[in-house]
Parts: C-alpha cells; sequence; structure tokens
C-alpha cells in the first residue's frame, strides 16, 4: 500500500513553503502533490520518497497524518480515467478524492483515496480490469 | 419628538429622598423577611452571618447582608431560589449562565404587573414615549426577557406596539414605512445597522416618523448615542432623534430596571422596587456616590425570587441629585465596564467560561482556544479551536464536521451563531498565567 502524507495547512501566507523547506532540508523528494482548502485551512496531501522521515520531519510544525491511499497506472489513452471510474463505481467503491502526476517514463499515474474497508476490493476490481497497481516502493522512487 | 416631561407615577417618581428611603426600609424589611422564611438558601446565609430582619434598623443595615452572585442561582438551579410555589408562578424566563446551564427567574402576577411592568411603563415615559405612539419592539422575544418586558410596557401606557422581535432586517424598514413606526426599541448595534440600511436604500425620509429610540441590553457609550441620533436625524422626517439607553437583567426583573429621561444624564433607577448600591469589587465593601462600583440591587417589592444585595457586576456610579426632569430616583451613570469577563453580544450575554464549557464537553478539541469578538456594524463572534494530532485526520468532511458540531453545540448554549475556525496546534498564542482567551475587537458599545 502507498503511504500519502495529508498536512493542515492554516491559510496564512508561506505555509506551503515551510513544508517544501522542511522536505528540501531532509532530501525528502515531493513525488506529487494536492492541496484542497476550505476558505480557513486547507489539506495538503503528498506523495513522498520516504513517509515516515516526511511525518518525522514536519510533526514537530505541522499536524501530520498518513493515508493508505492507491497507486495506478493511468492509460495514456481516451478514456482511461473513465475506465477507472467506470469499474470502481459498478463495484461499490466510492472514491473520495483522486489526483494525478507524471511519473517516470512519462507514465501518468493516479492516486486514489477510497475507504480503507474497500481497499482491497478496490485493488482487486482494478486488477481484474488489467489496470496496473504500482508498489509502494516504485512510487516513492519515481 | 417629545421634549416634554411626562410621567407615568407622579407620586412615586418625584417623592421626597427621605419618603422614599421610609418605603425602602419598609421594603428591604419585608423582603428580608420573605427571604428568611421562604428561600432555605437565605435562611442558611443570614444564619451564618448571625443576622435576623429583625436587626434591619436604618437603611445603613443593608450592609450587613450577604451579597448575592450568579453562581447562588446556578447553584440552586432551576428553582431553588423561588420563593413561592409553583402554583404562584405565572412566568418563567431565562438567562445566560456561566456554563451550560441557563440562569433562570420566575415571576409571580404580582411581580410582572406590579413590579415589572409598572417600571417598564414608567421607563418608557421616561424615554418620551406616549400613548399615541407606535412602538416598533425589535428586542427578541421569549426566554430573553427583553421582547415581553418592553412589550407589556408598551401596553401598559397605550402605545401601540408591533412585536417584531429581533433581527429581518427587510421587514422592520418596510414596517417604518408602512405603519409609520414612531419609536423603536432595539440594541444600539441593530439601532445602527437599521439606521445605515435606511440611509443606503435612500428611503424618502418623509416616511421614517420615528423620533425616539429606547436602546439596550448591550453596553454604549455617549459616542455611540451621537452617532446614533445623528444616523436616524439624517434620515427620517423630523432631522431629530432621541437616543435614550434602559438597563435591566433578568435576575432583578429584564428591562426597565432603570432608564433614561430625555435629560440623558444618567439613567433612573427605579428605587421603590430596586434597592441600589455600588460595591467595590474587590473588597465588597460600599462605594460613596459619585465613585465607581459594581451595581448591587435588592428586588424589595418581588415575590416570585426575591433577591438580597444581586451583584450585577457591572461597574457604574450613583448620582442622587434631583434631575432636571424632576424626578427624585438615583441616576447611574453609563455602564463602563464589568468586573468580570462578561461579554453582550447582539443583546444576549455571554460568558468565556459558557464556550469553555462547550468546547471541553467535544472529544479531542485542545484546550486551547481564542474568542474574537468584531463588530462590523452588527456584532460577530469567532471562536478558533486548535486542533490535535488525535482531531485531524485527511478527511475534509471529518474536520468540516468537528466545526459542525462544535457551531451546533455552541448554538445550543448560548443561542447566537458562532462561527469556529480549526487552526494548527501552537497558533493560539499562549500566555503566562491567566489566558487571555477574549479579542474584542469593538471599537465602542
Ligand atoms: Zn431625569
Amino acid at each position: 500500500m502507498v503511504t500519502q502524507i495529508s498536512i493542515f495547512l492554516p491559510n496564512r501566507p508561506n505555509q506551503l513553503a515551510k513544508v517544501t523547506g522542511i522536505l528540501m532540508k531532509e532530501k525528502v523528494n515531493i513525488r506529487a502533490l494536492t492541496v484542497s482548502e476550505t476558505s480557513d485551512y486547507g489539506i495538503l496531501r503528498m506523495i513522498v520518497s520516504d513517509p515516515d522521515k516526511a511525518q518525522k520531519v514536519l510533526q514537530g510544525s505541522f499536524l501530520v497524518d498518513q493515508t493508505d491511499v492507491i497507486a495506478c497506472a493511468l492509460k495514456d489513452a481516451p478514456g482511461g480515467l473513465n475506465e477507472i471510474a467506470t469499474v470502481l463505481g459498478d463495484s461499490g467503491v466510492n472514491i473520495e478524492y483522486l489526483y494525478a502526476f507524471v511519473g517516470k517514463a512519462t507514465q501518468a499515474v493516479l492516486i486514489l483515496r477510497v475507504e480503507n474497508q474497500m481497499r482491497s476490493k478496490a485493488i482487486d476490481v482494478l486488477g481484474n480490469a488489467g489496470v496496473r497497481i504500482y508498489d509502494p516502493e516504485e512510487i516513492y522512487s519515481m | 419628538m417629545s421634549d416634554q416631561v411626562r410621567y407615568w407615577a407622579k407620586e412615586i417618581e418625584t417623592m421626597p429622598r427621605a419618603q422614599l428611603q421610609d418605603l425602602q426600609l419598609r421594603r428591604f424589611k419585608e423582603l428580608a423577611t420573605r427571604c428568611y422564611t421562604k428561600v432555605r438558601h437565605y435562611k442558611q446565609k443570614f444564619t451564618d452571618m448571625k443576622i435576623t430582619p429583625d436587626d434591619i434598623k436604618t437603611l445603613d443595615d443593608v450592609k450587613k447582608f450577604p451579597i448575592t452572585v450568579k453562581a447562588d442561582l446556578r447553584d440552586n438551579y432551576p428553582f431553588g431560589l423561588f420563593a413561592e410555589p409553583m402554583e404562584n408562578i405565572v412566568r418563567i424566563h431565562a438567562s445566560s449562565g456561566t456554563t451550560g446551564k441557563p440562569t433562570v427567574v420566575g415571576y409571580t402576577k404580582h411581580d410582572v404587573d406590579d413590579v415589572w411592568t409598572e417600571t417598564m411603563a414608567r421607563s418608557l415615559v421616561c424615554a418620551g414615549v406616549w400613548r399615541g405612539d407606535v412602538v416598533q419592539n425589535a428586542y427578541g422575544y421569549g426566554l430573553f426577557t427583553g421582547g415581553l418586558g418592553a412589550h407589556f410596557g408598551c401596553e401598559r401606557i397605550g402605545a401601540a406596539v408591533i412585536p417584531m422581535s429581533g433581527g429581518n432586517t427587510e421587514r422592520q424598514i418596510m414596517l417604518f414605512q408602512d405603519f409609520g413606526s414612531t419609536v423603536l426599541t432595539a440594541t444600539p448595534s441593530f439601532a445602527a445597522y437599521l439606521a445605515e440600511i435606511i440611509k443606503q436604500q435612500k428611503i424618502d425620509r418623509k416616511l421614517i416618523k420615528l423620533h425616539t429610540g429606547v436602546f439596550g441590553a448591550e453596553f454604549w457609550t455617549e459616542k455611540m448615542r451621537e452617532k446614533l441620533e445623528t444616523a436616524f436625524a439624517e434620515v427620517n422626517a423630523t432631522g431629530k432623534f432621541n437616543a435614550i439607553d434602559i438597563y435591566g437583567l433578568s435576575e432583578i426583573e429584564g428591562p426597565g430596571v432603570s432608564n433614561e429621561c430625555i435629560f440623558k444624564k444618567g439613567n433612573h433607577i427605579w428605587e421603590d422596587h430596586f434597592l441600589a448600591e455600588t460595591i467595590d469589587p474587590k473588597t465588597g465593601e460600599p462605594t460613596a456616590p459619585g465613585e465607581p462600583g459594581e451595581l448591587v440591587f435588592s428586588t424589595i417589592t418581588k415575590e416570585g425570587i426575591p433577591l438580597v444585595r444581586y451583584t450585577t457586576k457591572d461597574i457604574t456610579s450613583l448620582n442622587y441629585e434631583k434631575c432636571d426632569c424632576g424626578r427624585t430616583h438615583v441616576r447611574h451613570a453609563k455602564i463602563t465596564g464589568r468586573s468580570d469577563d462578561m461579554m453582550k453580544i447582539k443583546g444576549i450575554n455571554v460568558f468565556p467560561s459558557q464556550i469553555e464549557y462547550v468546547l471541553m464537553k467535544i472529544p479531542g478539541v485542545a484546550e486551547h482556544y481564542e474568542i474574537i469578538v468584531e463588530r462590523d456594524i452588527l456584532d460577530k463572534i469567532k471562536v478558533r479551536v486548535e486542533l490535535t494530532p488525535k482531531t485531524f485526520s485527511d478527511s475534509m468532511a471529518e474536520l468540516e464536521n468537528l466545526k459542525r458540531t462544535i457551531e451546533k453545540e455552541l448554538y445550543t448554549t448560548l443561542q447566537i451563531n458562532v462561527a469556529v475556525e480549526l487552526v494548527a496546534p501552537n497558533t493560539i498564542p499562549r500566555s503566562i498565567g491567566k489566558a487571555k482567551r477574549v479579542i474584542d475587537m469593538r471599537k465602542e458599545g
């Protein structure tokens, strides 16, 4: 399972820079990130090269949580995302959120968050549909 | 605009002080007797202090009696301080307590008719309201005493009352025009807001007949009076407006404990019903006339929940000089502050301890919080709450849920809307000693 780092980000200037600054100093690489926000705060979600180290170095300054997510390959063809959404939807798996990034060899990687109890089911149905599921190590070092 | 001095109960309102004091002495003795014989709390207190009603020979002896505080009402929640059985109680009101439970008061028919409605009628007449006036009553109706207190006072003097209650700005302004309201009873901040909207809407000033505002349930200053009088005079038909202060609290009766006359030099306390003192908040010793102190009342004619020397925690001073209006009843200056940390927000009393009480009930909320009060014409209150590693989750839905839960719980206890802001740990400044939890950014009130 791929571990994502989630950070509570107050809506104040320089908060994101502070996070990235700490990670740079500690030589933790960011593979992907996304921010969801309200008017008061945001949640920064990241895939990094070393989630445990990232948590350790950030938690003195920020609220940090680790979340298990699924990383799968996104076909570089029309309907790629639609296929994944349909397969999961048909199996009753609700996607809480998703985001994508481009990994090595210009391969698009999709990060999916589903309810914990639905995770293995999601992996099974995606696998059966021929979607490639990444191992954590592949993603961290991508 | 009424520049004419009128009285509702002239004989009483202008009674020579010596005579008024005789009446107070007799009535204080009756109050002490009622409390001693009918209320276990007072029986115990008097016994502990080795005093009985028979020890009252002069008004100076009042000082020997114990001070009653809000906590006494809380400790006897809900009806423990009532001196009459429920069959004699005709009304129950409640206001903010210092924790989750409200402060409860009960009235007999005598309390409603002969004390509250009577003093409220005097207050309105004192402010310049009279038969023929159309009073738009924008105090909240309900458990809060403001709405009903003003309402029955208006009916008693024969003014036409519009039971509008608070809020509902558009409709308030429609009724000013359509019903030709001549008097507005409201909190000063809501009144200022209404004046602002009337101006913005460029309403034909011939249609705005308001000549007097009877404003209270919040602390306000002389500067605020100037602002309100100018604002209404700019939008009304006559170009003149009187902003008059009304004072009261539910523990004593509700609005109408004291009221300014049209000379606006302090609020006349209706002393034949409420024996007033000021005391030093630190020592509890009486302060001299003109010296600031906590305003203390004995409800010398009340039956439902008679109180001996109840401290309001409002800081003011007393002036016994005869007023230009001819009334002999003592005046208190504008309230300059509180000896505790109670805030008045939209006319509602709010204690930081109530907010703390709510927050501490919610699992996972840190003990660090901060209350921010702002006035953007209307009062706004926000509570900043620190998250803990336990409450933080990757799910925004859960965080938003937590925020809504806190907001809902705060509303249940405070009866006003509080905006909750979730903040990161260590965001709220820590202070040494007693934490400074309240930031009040209202410039005047
Ligand atoms: Zn006067």
